[in-house]
């Protein structure tokens, strides 16, 4: 009886590793990774990215005749979490190219990992400069921070005619911090006054009351708020702060354009100013119409955020690269990556400079009737 | 700083404090009893947030009802919790106990992703709550007044519970010792039981007030909390209940007048409230209300 047991486990063993061991030559698939947080507090935008890989994985679900497919692991929304991610994309499932992540802290963290198994990696939405500098394996198909904050700036002096900025920021978030440090030097050097940034509040990813910090604020009386940061806490930010009484307006970047950013912060961020990649009132491109066209056919009619129009072309980047090539090598993939020159994505033209990035316009948005609405499009020269 | 920022800074700091209290007094209770550090009581906490919002949003209910349906779910689920979790592990060391709250505290969190989904939910709060009053010109939000109150009803609630039951007698006892407790025919799984009830109950209260301030809901949310009550039910001296208001106070008015008096120190919110938890453990060890026993750990 015991030994019968003891054939049958090993039967069973070995039957299995017969399986795993036909498993692997006869894949006759390309392997994308798709590098995103699914959960924890940048869950709704890695979502969002996600939703644009997976339409354009749809639309082109084939490279040098074989099929694609869509490697998605979640880096949970966590730096060391993002390390582990990154390396099981790597090293595990040998993926040809990574997509992401939302979120410049987690590409930060999943930078190495890429560039040491050499596997290039496109980032949609992730702006800080550090995520592609000294990086020779990751690109991104979006403008990077210093533009972001310089157009910030220019529409706090310009527009709002503010002379007095808060800042308040997001210290664990190496996104948050960037923004708010090229913000913060384009807007001295346009009001030729080193006090005009009137203080720089911290919280950490995660905290829920910021009384005290907007209360210190409160009795500064800045004509205007920069707030770059996660959608999360930003909403509850705004909304602490009207309930508190301030009216001095808020200022943001691209990470708030998520619907969970209204849906949090409700009539609280009605008006509230951030800068963008896109806009669905200004399609760009052809692929713009097809990717609107798509999206709208299988969302019921809903518009799509920026970021699912940046994972959509970071998707096209890759596939175009692979096409190329010809081959399935990562490095040559990197090599043609680098090369993309005027290609049409989703979210505009893309061509990348020497150090990785995208260079394009910026659009200014607005939150009006519980919708994000356009106000105005930004072009790279005005720096 | 002008007086009105000083007040609106107060008022900021008490109901942050409260809150915190109402959070500590569930805590310390199921120390008081079981000597046991209930490491999923924040996810608990999160648990009641979660019942509530989903109760909200499908059955026609009023919002009262709604939040006592969500509390009473809560409790039942903390008595299920020690039924599974705990009760098994009666006999051995104190230290099984306690691995196995940190495992039931992982499960929870990560049931919670995986059912709830990870991206955050608005809770919406009927008006009542919302509303402002002003002070002079310190403004505050309604919630924020009903906070110190229920925080007090509870206080009183469970106070009297302890002190002036049956059961409350027996709580007692069991926490003074198990066997004895048995020999004179005590039902000690039942006065368990119950402690986990009473725990549960506060934690659903405290979820309920706590999304009616923050209005956003993440399955993670209960971590931060969970360990700041601790930290509050330690400094009042863990297992004493008054203590534990009071601990609860002192961090929320740390944590604000830090921010407030020095507005560089603003990201290190958080090493305020943990640097005061050493302290405390380095000077007083059994906290500002508690007992000092020699041997139990």
């Amino acid at each position: 009886m015991k030994k019968s047991i003891q054939i049958s486990v090993i039967l069973v063993i070995a039957a299995t590793m017969l399986f795993v061991g036909c498993g692997k030559p006869a894949s006759k698939t390309v392997k994308i990774g798709v590098f995103e947080p699914i959960t924890g507090a940048n869950a709704a935008g890695g979502s969002l990215e996600v939703d644009g890989v997976k339409l354009a994985n749809e639309m082109y679900p084939e490279v040098l005749g074989k099929k694609v497919e869509l490697v998605i692991v979640d880096n949970k929304s966590d730096k060391t979490e993002a390390a582990n991610a990154a390396a099981r994309l790597a090293q595990k499932e040998k993926v040809v190219a990574v997509i992401g992540s939302w979120g410049s802290s987690l590409s930060m963290a999943g930078g190495p990992v890429f560039a040491d198994s050499k596997i290039p990696a496109v980032g949609a939405s992730c702006t800080n400069p550090l995520v592609t500098k000294g990086n020779d394996f990751y690109f991104r198909v979006c403008f990077i921070d210093p533009f972001q904050g310089t157009v910030m700036a220019n529409y706090a002096f310009s527009n709002v005619k503010a002379k007095k900025v808060a800042i308040v920021q997001e210290v664990s978030n190496d996104y948050s911090v960037g923004l708010a440090k090229f913000f913060t030097d384009a807007f001295v050097k346009l009001t030729n006054d080193p006090k005009s940034i009137v203080s720089v509040s911290n919280y950490n990813t995660g905290d829920q009351d910021f009384t005290a910090q907007l209360t210190n604020i409160k009795a500064q009386k800045p004509d205007a708020i920069f707030a770059p940061g996660n959608y999360t806490e930003s909403a509850l930010i705004v909304k602490q702060a009207r309930q508190l009484g301030i009216k001095a307006p808020f200022l943001g970047g691209d990470t708030w354009e998520t619907p969970d950013f209204i849906d949090v912060g409700k009539e609280a961020v009605e008006g509230v100013v951030f800068s963008t990649f896109f806009a669905t009132e200004v399609p760009i491109t052809d692929t713009s119409k097809d990717f609107l066209k798509a999206y709208r056919d299988k969302n019921a009619g809903k518009d799509p955020a920026a970021v699912t129009a940046l994972g959509f072309d970071a998707y096209l980047v890759i596939l175009d690269a692979i096409k190329r090539a010809n081959s399935l090598d990562t490095v040559k993939i990197k090599e043609e990556i680098a090369k993309t020159t005027k290609f049409p994505g989703a979210a505009g033209f893309i061509t990348l400079d020497q150090d990785h990035n995208a260079v394009k316009s910026a659009v200014i948005k607005t939150v009006k009737g519980g919708k994000f609405t356009y106000l105005t499009t930004i072009e790279p020269n005005v720096q | 700083m002008t007086a009105d920022t000083f007040f609106q800074h107060l008022a900021n700091a008490l109901s942050l404090g409260s809150l915190y209290a109402l959070l500590a007094i569930g805590y310390t209770m199921v120390y008081g009893v079981l000597r046991l550090i209930n490491f999923a009581h924040g996810d608990i906490f999160m648990l009641a947030t979660y019942f509530a919002f989903y109760i909200a949003t499908t059955a026609i209910m009023p919002w009262w009802a709604v939040f006592i349906l969500a509390i009473v779910l809560t409790g039942i689920f903390g008595v299920v919790v020690e039924r599974v979790a705990y009760k098994p592990l009666r006999d051995y060391p104190r230290m099984s106990i306690m691995i196995s709250a940190i495992g039931v505290s992982f499960l929870i969190e990560n049931l919670a992703t995986v059912v709830f989904g990870g991206r955050p939910k608005a809770f919406s709060v009927p008006e009542l709550f919302s509303g402002l009053v002003m002070f002079g010109n310190v403004r505050i939000i309604t919630v924020n007044l009903f906070i110190p109150v229920v925080t007090f009803v509870m206080l009183i609630i469970l106070l009297f519970v302890v002190n002036k039951t049956k059961t409350g007698m027996a709580m007692r006892a069991v926490s003074t010792d198990f066997d004895a407790a048995r020999l004179m025919a005590i039902d000690v799984n039942r006065i368990i039981s119950f402690t986990f009830l009473l725990g549960s109950l506060l934690a659903g209260v405290g979820g309920v007030m706590w999304s009616l301030k923050y209005q956003q809901l993440q399955p993670l949310m209960g971590i931060m909390p969970g360990l700041k009550c601790f930290i509050a039910a330690v400094i009042g001296g863990i297992g004493s209940i008054g203590g534990a208001v009071l601990g609860g106070f002192i961090l929320g008015m740390i944590e604000i007048m830090a921010v407030a008096f020095f507005p560089g120190a603003t990201g290190y919110r958080d090493v305020f409230a943990f640097v005061l938890l050493i302290i405390i453990l380095l000077v007083k060890p059994s906290g500002l209300l508690g007992k000092s026993s020699a041997d139990k750990v």
